[in-house]
């Protein structure tokens, strides 16, 4: 019926790593097309808690460009996090992620991939809506700029340390608070260089250097990151 | 050696050596400890700027040096647990978790205490309280994982992740929170011992951290002790030491 | 004789400070269907999930061809398909787009093949409907669409008769006699009284292993 000889085959008779990291990327975000509130829902967040600020503290035009960027950032911050429970959630709740996790495959590249997924559906819409409420925070139009440009490379940080919480929480009673308690602490330093680098713009300093630095994190987030997530994996599962 | 290994990561052999050590480590801890407080608060000179608000160091940097390097030392018993499966390091990163959170919040609360006199206002975000706080973030953050996971051997596993997470991030964060703190408010007095403090002020402060650290020993050594009789209820020795305790 | 596909060597799995099970020793053979059996708790599920190497908290010895299997992780992966309690069906996705997306980190299978696979589960008519839209059975058989296409010798098949109606019941236990016969292996947990000749049992629960 099935026409497969039935034999021990080697490894290499397979897909390919990039393939099945594409293969796991293109399912997410076909998943997340056919659930576009799931898409919408962050970015409402970020927007309704930067109205918070005017409403909350003060609308002053000067206030408002003083406090903008690192409201800004840390609504986007929040956002992340509150996007992250899905991550491997509803992949847990279906039997997917067993199927990820026997994947021949190096398990730290198919989460590699998954959590870039989550970056391109919920930072990437971030960055791209921050111009239109930047204005509303009255930043200068540089600031503006430099603003996206530590948030394009800061949102990815904030996914893949991110992945590291929804990993570890995985099935546990009440992850979404436990998540953000583990996370928060760890998005500090991202936080600040990515303010800072918003602060010293508008001061009119270099900010290449900070930018530079920010890239660093990155890096290093790409390359620690899917590690402990692949392995706080394998403890989630076996714990279920 | 890899005897010696095996039996270190015994429970049952720890728990005879601990009890054999703690009494050391209790009087010589308690003795140092007490000689560096003692002297510091009472015979070494007042400082010439602060007066003798200063003396709170002798707590405070002793709890805070230590708040760190229990955090180190999890990390390393945390490599342990992963790669080598001891149970015995992973009791240590349980039993010594809650100790770090207190003694990073003595550190901020001895902090706040010589905040007062010293900058008339209770907390200042200064490079160092900040990283303090962060880390009191960070045993919270264990702790609540720990907790929050009802296999034990799951659990160890997935708080040993977290430590090395978070060791990882310390030195980022610590550097970032300096980089942070001379953006925001440049040239404050800062909590940091001076460089050129005289030899009656850094001996005492030398024999209180020592003190403390034997203290520390001598705690870890309780806990882990209290946790190893829990986790070992059902076997023999557990069941023979506890009768025999029993007149 | 040849070689066993998978061989457990005084497995021990202790859970809630219970033993599950201890000195559980067994051969899976090529060409055989072995029954893991046991009331609801044994462990049955547990020891499918050891097997397959999700779960990790175990001690004994599991060799995969003669060799340790935590040193040859990646050719067992390749090798061994598990299909637990919750098979990897997306709901939002049809079936034909999770066969694919099952398949697509596997090994490359045309549309064509994975089509038939389905209709060969009777699910003919039903390639483009998300699966949330389908029975339980219904999806339960999306994922035995997979079993279908699937080229790997070594199949750890967790409940598979669960939801399945009798003709599908009669499907299934067709196809594992088959599979077995064309040189490949099976370990199955079921509550269904499932019979076939020559199927080695594995009871739980105070038991051993029998050839039944």
């Amino acid at each position: 019926m099935t026409g497969n000889p039935v034999r021990v085959h080697p490894v290499a008779e397979g897909v390919s790593v990039a393939g099945a990291m594409k293969a796991v990327f293109l399912r997410d975000v076909k998943v997340a097309f056919r659930q576009r509130q799931d898409l919408l829902n962050p970015l409402l967040f970020f927007v309704m808690v930067v109205t918070l600020f005017p409403l909350g503290v003060s609308p002053e035009v000067s206030f408002l460009r003083e406090a903008g960027a690192g409201i800004l950032w840390v609504a986007a911050l929040l956002s992340v996090l509150l996007s992250l429970d899905h991550l491997f959630r509803h992949d847990f709740d279906d039997g997917t992620l067993e199927q990820l996790v026997l994947q021949p495959q190096p398990l730290f590249l198919l989460v590699l991939a998954k959590t870039l997924a989550h970056w391109m559906l919920t930072g990437l819409p971030l960055v791209i809506l921050t111009p239109v409420l930047g204005v509303m925070m009255h930043q200068p139009g540089n600031s503006i700029g430099i603003l996206c440009l530590t948030l394009l490379i800061g949102t990815p940080v904030l996914s893949l340390i991110g992945s590291i919480g929804a990993a570890l929480t995985l099935g546990l009673r009440s992850a979404g608070v436990l998540l953000s308690l583990l996370i928060i602490p760890l998005y500090i330093p991202v936080l600040i260089f990515g303010t800072g680098t918003v602060a010293a713009a508008s001061e009119g300093a270099p900010v290449g250097a900070y930018l530079a630095l920010m890239g660093a994190f990155l890096f290093l987030a790409l390359t620690l990151a899917p590690f402990a997530s692949a392995s706080a994996l394998k403890i989630s599962m076996s714990n279920s | 050696m890899w005897q010696f290994f095996h039996k270190l990561g015994s429970p049952k052999w720890f728990y005879g050596i601990a009890t054999r050590l703690m009494p050391w480590l209790l009087v010589v801890g308690a003795a140092l400890l007490l000689a560096g407080v003692v002297w510091g608060l009472a015979f070494a000179p007042k400082d010439y700027l602060q007066g003798n608000s200063y003396r709170i160091i002798f707590i405070h940097v002793p709890t805070a040096f230590l708040a760190q390097s229990v955090y180190i030392m999890m990390a390393v018993a945390a490599v342990v647990t992963l790669v080598w499966r001891m149970k015995l390091a992973d009791v240590f990163v349980k039993a010594v978790a809650p100790v770090g959170l207190v003694l990073t919040f003595l550190a901020l609360f001895t902090g706040a205490v010589w905040g007062k006199p010293t900058w008339g206002t209770w907390w200042i975000w200064d490079a160092r309280l900040t990283s303090m706080l962060i880390l009191l973030f960070l045993y919270g953050g264990v702790i609540a994982l720990d907790r929050a996971i009802n296999d034990e051997k799951s659990a160890a596993r997935a708080v040993s992740v977290l430590v090395l997470v978070g060791v990882v991030n310390i030195p980022i964060i610590k550097y970032s929170v300096e980089w942070w703190n001379t953006l925001h408010q440049p040239a404050t007095f800062k909590l940091t011992e001076k460089p050129s403090m005289p030899a009656e002020m850094w001996v005492p402060l030398l024999l209180s951290v020592l003190g403390l650290y034997f203290i520390f020993g001598w705690l870890a050594c309780l806990r882990m002790q209290t946790e190893i009789i829990f986790r070992e209820q059902r076997t023999r020795w557990v069941k023979d030491l506890v009768m025999a305790g029993r007149p | 004789m040849s070689e066993p596909l998978l061989k457990a060597v005084n497995l021990q799995c202790e859970r809630d400070e219970r033993i599950l099970f201890r000195e559980l020793s067994f051969s899976v053979m090529p060409g055989t269907v072995t029954r893991v059996e046991g009331p609801n708790g044994s462990g049955k599920t547990t020891l499918l999930r050891i097997l397959a190497g999700l779960n990790d908290a175990w001690s004994g010895d599991l060799y995969w061809c003669g060799q340790p299997r935590a040193r040859h992780r990646e050719s067992f992966l390749r090798n061994m398909l598990y299909l637990g309690h919750r098979p990897g069906i997306k709901p939002l996705l049809t079936p034909m787009e999770n066969l694919h997306a099952l398949m697509a980190g596997r090994r490359p299978v045309s549309e064509a093949v994975l089509s038939r696979a389905l209709e060969g589960t009777g699910l003919a008519g039903y390639q483009n409907v998300p699966c949330r839209n389908l029975s339980a059975g219904q999806q339960r058989r999306v994922a035995l669409a997979r079993l279908l296409v699937a080229d790997e010798p070594l199949w750890l098949l967790d409940e598979v008769f669960t939801a399945i109606d009798a003709d599908g019941v009669q499907a299934i236990e067709a196809l594992l006699q088959q599979r077995a016969a064309e040189g490949g292996a099976v370990v199955v947990t079921t509550h269904h009284d499932l019979k076939l000749p020559g199927m080695q049992r594995i009871v739980l629960g105070g038991g051993s292993v029998n050839d039944g």
